[in-house]
């Protein structure tokens, strides 16, 4: 997502929930199964209804966490700004445009040839190391190549709006 | 084998909401994954640390929660994870992931979690999307 940054004001608080909440939503996933590419793949192999081995909990998973996060959004509108940061950093994209569709139908087709997405493929390190890293280094190197392929079109046309990306 | 498990589904769901509401309610910050990745390459440096602490805190947390949560959630999926796929399917697959969700400016996480909750129209094309890209993939590879 495009964010615009904002300043942390309390660097140790803002470091300590950055980790508890990577360690929260990585046990999230473990808990959920998520972090199996296989039942991952058991949800979106929908041809698996017919034989009545389909796998719906990631819909269960996705709905529960929306929901939380919506409480959260609610509870984050009453305020000024978050505990530890100088303002909610919002995503500033808001045009559906070509490259979010094409890029979400490419990432779909990521998706579903294995079964990984960048949550479950950095928890997966727990017991997949090292060939997870062969995921992960390929889908760094998949987005730093749209990063700079984004920097050379901007840099191209006139410098007419500076976006931090 | 793996098979619905509606309570360990919902737990970890909420588990996973609860770490995205944290990081937006303490830090400001969106909890997309890819995003944070991508930007460890990318960002700023002042959003170094907080990001590879974030992205240390996944594995510690599922270690976490693999020790504890079978003896809590008897549905819960059994034994570690495994990835069987060759290095070609992994690499390809990467590459694909990367591309997609840097183009989309989100993933599973940014658009489907926090998006979807934001009620963002964005999120919800992006998620329309790779829901069917992913399904198609699945049903006409997979199987």
């Amino acid at each position: 997502m495009t964010v615009s940054e904002t300043a942390q004001r309390r660097p140790i608080l803002f470091h300590a929930a950055a980790l508890a909440s990577g360690v929260i939503f990585g046990a999230g996933l473990a808990v959920s199964g998520m972090i199996h590419p296989q039942k991952v793949k058991a949800f979106l192999n929908l041809s698996l209804i017919r034989s009545g081995q389909w796998d719906p909990s990631l819909a269960i998973v996705l709905a529960m966490a929306v929901i939380i996060t919506m409480g959260a959004l609610r509870v984050a509108h009453r305020r000024r700004r978050p505990l530890a940061a100088a303002s909610f950093s919002q995503p500033h994209a808001r045009r559906v445009d070509g490259e979010l569709v094409i890029g979400a139908a490419i990432f779909g087709i990521g998706w579903g040839l294995a079964g990984l997405c960048p949550g479950p493929a950095l928890a997966d390190l727990v017991s997949t190391f090292p060939s997870i890293l062969l995921f992960l280094g390929a889908m760094l190197a998949g987005m730093t190549l749209v990063h700079v392929w984004r920097l050379r079109a901007r840099r191209q046309s006139a410098p007419v709006e500076e976006v931090e990306t | 084998m793996f098979g619905f498990s509606p309570v360990s589904a919902a737990v970890g769901g909420a588990m996973i909401g609860l770490g995205v509401a944290l990081l937006w309610i303490v830090n400001g910050r969106v909890c997309g994954v890819s995003n944070i990745f991508g930007s460890i390459v990318s960002g700023n440096w002042a959003d170094l640390g907080w990001r590879l602490l974030f992205i240390a805190g996944l594995p510690l947390g599922a270690a976490a929660a693999l020790l504890i949560g079978p003896d809590l959630f008897a549905d819960m999926a059994p034994g570690l994870p495994e990835l069987g796929m060759s290095p070609a399917l992994l690499l390809g697959s990467g590459l694909l992931v990367g591309i997609g969700a840097a183009l989309a400016r989100g993933c599973t996480s940014g658009h489907g979690v926090f998006g979807l909750a934001n009620l963002s129209l964005r999120s919800f094309v992006a998620v329309g999307v790779f829901m069917a890209t992913a399904v198609l993939t699945v049903v006409v590879a997979g199987a």
